[in-house]
C-alpha cells in the first residue's frame, strides 16, 4: 500500500512535466493543424536557460535562495518564449498554406538544428546542478514502507498546478483566450471579425514555449542533470500524452500527461524500469489504432 | 460609403470577378442578385481581401482598402454576415457575440449586447448555450447579432435566407429593413431569393459570370423582363 502510494506521487510529479509540454503540442496542432516536432527542443532550451541563470547567479555570489529560483523560472520563460516565437516565424510561417508535409519536414529540421545549436554553444557534456534543496515531507509511515514527498517534488506539483490554473483561466475567460479558440475553429471567420490571426498564432507559440520552459526548469530541479538530447524523449512522450488525451484538446493534454506519468511510474516500480519507454510508446500505438481521437478529443464532424 | 472600381478577382487561374463597378451609398439597401456561382459571395469576401482583388480599387468611406489585411478591414466599420453563418459552434452564444465586438476592443459591449438582445430576444434566452446547438434561424440571428456588435456603418449580408423556413426568412427580412430604416444602417445584401431582396432594396445589381450585367432601382429590376425570366419566375 505504501509502495503504491509512493508510486502515485512519483507518477504525478512526472506527469506534471509531460502535461506542461503536451499543452504546447496540442495548442499548436489546434490552431495550425501541424505537429511542432521542435517543441521537445524548446523544453530542452528552457532547461538550459534555467541552468545558465543558476550558474550566473552563483557566479554573482548568490546562493540557492527562493529569489534565485524565481529568477531561474522567469529568465527561462522569457527567453524560451522568444525561441518559440522565432521557430514559428522562421520555420512555419513561410510555409503557411503549403502541403502538410512541408511544415512537418521543416519542424524536424528545426529540431535537429536546435539540438546541434545547443550542443555547439553549450558543449555535449552533461550539465549538473547540485540539489537546490533537500529533504522531504513524510506523509505516511504506518506501513513498513514510508511514503514521502520531496520538497522539490512538492514544488513541481504546486508550480504546475498554479501555472495550469492560470493558463486554463486565460484560455476560457479572457479576450485573448476567446480569440485563440476562435482562430482554432475558423481562422478565416476570425479574421473577418478583426482578429489578427498571425499574431494569435505567434502568441500560441510563445505561450506553448513558456509552459515548456516551466517544465524544463522543473526537470532541472528534479533530476539536477541535463544535456542537449533530453528534448527528444521528453518531447515524444509529451506528444504521446497529447495524442492520448486527444490532440487539440487542452484538458486532454493535461490528463494525458498525468496518465503517461502514472503509467511510467507504476510500470517502473512493478514491472521493469528498462521497459518503461516501451510501455509509453505502446500506449501511443494502441491509441492511434483504437481511438485516434484520444480520450477527450472529438471526431471532426463539423467540417464544412 | 462603398465603391468598387473595375474590381477583378481570381481563384488561381480562374477568374471569379471581372471589372466589377458597384456603389453603395450611405443609407441604402443595395442587393446583388445572380445565379449560383455568379461570383456573389466572392465579391463579398473580396471586399475583405480574401481573395485579394487582382486589379481595381475598393474604397470604403473614401479610403482605399484594397491592399489591407482582412482583420484591418474589419476595423473600419464594415461587418460581414457570411454565407452559411459560420458561428463558432463550440462556443456559447455570449462568447460569439463578444467575439463580434473585437474591432471595438471591448468598448460599448454591454450597450451593444442590449441592442442585439432587443433585436433578437431569443439570443438572450439562449445566451449560455453552445452556438452549434441552435437552430438554423437562431444561428442566422446570432451571425447578424455578432456582426452588429462591432457597430458597423456598412453591413454585408451573404444569403441570410439560405436554408431557412419561410416564417424565419420573413423575420430576418423584417429585421434587415428595420436596421436600415430605423437605425440608418447601410446594407449590401446578396440573395438567391431575388424577389424578396429586390422588394426591400433601394437599388440592385445583377451579377452573371463575375460581371455586372444590369443595374437599377429595386422596383425597376423587379419589373425587368430579363430579370423576371432569369431570376424571378423560376424561383416562384
Amino acid at each position: 500500500m505504501g509502495y503504491a502510494l509512493q508510486q502515485l506521487i512519483n507518477g504525478l510529479t512526472l506527469g506534471a512535466t509531460y502535461g506542461l509540454i503536451a499543452i504546447g503540442y496540442t495548442m499548436v496542432y489546434g490552431i495550425i493543424g501541424m505537429i511542432n516536432f521542435a517543441h521537445g527542443e524548446i523544453y530542452m532550451i528552457g532547461a538550459f536557460l534555467s541552468v545558465l541563470t543558476y550558474v550566473l547567479c552563483t557566479a554573482l555570489g548568490l546562493g540557492p535562495t527562493p529569489l534565485v529560483l524565481l529568477a531561474m523560472l522567469f529568465v527561462s520563460i522569457a527567453f524560451t518564449a522568444l525561441y518559440g516565437w522565432a521557430v514559428e516565424r522562421i520555420a512555419y510561417r513561410p510555409l503557411r498554406g503549403a502541403p502538410r508535409l512541408a511544415p512537418l519536414i521543416s519542424a524536424i529540421g528545426m529540431s535537429i538544428f536546435l539540438q546541434n545549436y545547443v550542443q555547439l554553444t553549450q558543449g555535449a557534456r552533461i550539465k549538473s546542478v547540485p540539489p537546490l534543496w533537500q529533504g522531504s515531507l513524510s506523509l505516511w509511515s504506518a506501513d513498513d514502507f514510508p511514503v514521502t514527498i520531496g520538497w522539490t517534488q512538492l514544488t513541481v506539483v504546486v508550480v504546475t498546478l498554479i501555472v495550469m490554473t492560470g493558463f486554463a483561466w486565460m484560455i476560457t475567460r479572457t479576450a485573448f483566450g476567446r480569440q485563440q479558440r476562435a482562430c482554432e475553429q475558423d481562422p478565416k471567420m476570425a479574421a473577418l471579425l478583426g482578429i489578427d490571426v498571425d499574431r494569435t498564432i505567434s502568441l500560441t507559440f510563445i505561450i506553448g514555449a513558456a509552459l515548456a520552459a516551466v517544465a524544463g526548469m522543473m526537470a532541472v530541479l528534479q533530476y539536477g542533470v541535463i544535456d542537449f538530447t533530453i528534448g527528444f524523449i521528453a518531447g515524444i512522450k509529451a506528444f504521446t500524452a497529447a495524442v492520448l488525451g486527444g490532440i487539440g484538446s487542452i484538458p486532454g493534454a493535461m490528463l494525458g500527461g498525468l496518465l503517461i506519468g502514472l503509467v511510467e511510474a507504476f510500470w517502473s516500480a512493478y514491472l521493469s524500469p528498462e521497459y518503461k519507454d516501451v510501455a509509453t510508446f505502446s500506449i501511443l500505438v494502441l491509441v492511434l489504432l483504437f481511438r485516434p481521437t484520444g480520450l477527450l478529443g472529438k471526431p471532426d464532424v463539423e467540417k464544412v | 460609403m462603398l465603391e468598387l472600381q473595375h474590381v477583378s478577382a481570381h481563384y488561381g487561374p480562374i477568374q471569379a470577378l471581372a471589372e466589377v463597378d458597384l456603389v453603395v451609398r450611405a443609407g441604402e439597401i443595395v442587393t446583388l442578385i445572380g445565379a449560383n456561382g455568379a461570383g456573389k459571395s466572392t465579391l463579398m469576401t473580396t471586399l475583405f481581401g480574401t481573395p485579394r482583388a487582382s486589379s481595381g480599387r475598393i474604397l470604403l468611406e473614401g479610403e482605399d482598402i484594397t491592399a489591407l489585411p482582412p482583420h484591418r478591414i474589419a476595423r473600419r466599420g464594415m461587418a460581414l454576415v457570411p454565407e452559411g453563418r459560420r458561428v463558432f459552434a463550440k462556443m456559447s452564444v455570449y462568447e460569439n457575440l463578444l467575439l463580434g465586438a473585437t474591432p471595438l476592443d471591448g468598448a460599448h459591449v454591454e450597450e451593444n449586447l442590449r441592442r442585439v438582445f432587443s433585436l433578437f430576444p431569443v439570443l438572450e434566452t439562449r445566451r449560455a448555450q453552445r452556438a452549434g446547438t441552435l437552430s438554423g434561424g437562431e444561428q442566422q440571428m446570432l451571425a447578424i447579432g455578432r456582426a452588429l456588435m462591432s457597430e458597423p456603418r456598412l453591413l454585408l449580408l451573404d444569403e441570410p435566407s439560405l436554408g431557412l423556413a419561410p416564417l424565419v426568412i420573413r423575420t430576418i427580412f423584417r429585421t434587415i429593413v428595420a436596421l436600415n430604416r430605423e437605425h440608418g444602417l447601410t446594407i449590401l445584401l446578396v440573395e438567391q431569393n431575388a424577389r424578396q431582396a429586390l422588394k426591400i432594396a433601394h437599388r440592385g445589381y445583377v451579377l452573371q459570370n463575375g460581371r455586372i450585367v444590369l443595374e437599377g432601382s429595386g422596383a425597376a429590376l423587379l419589373a425587368d423582363p430579363q430579370v423576371r425570366a432569369a431570376y424571378l419566375d423560376a424561383a416562384s
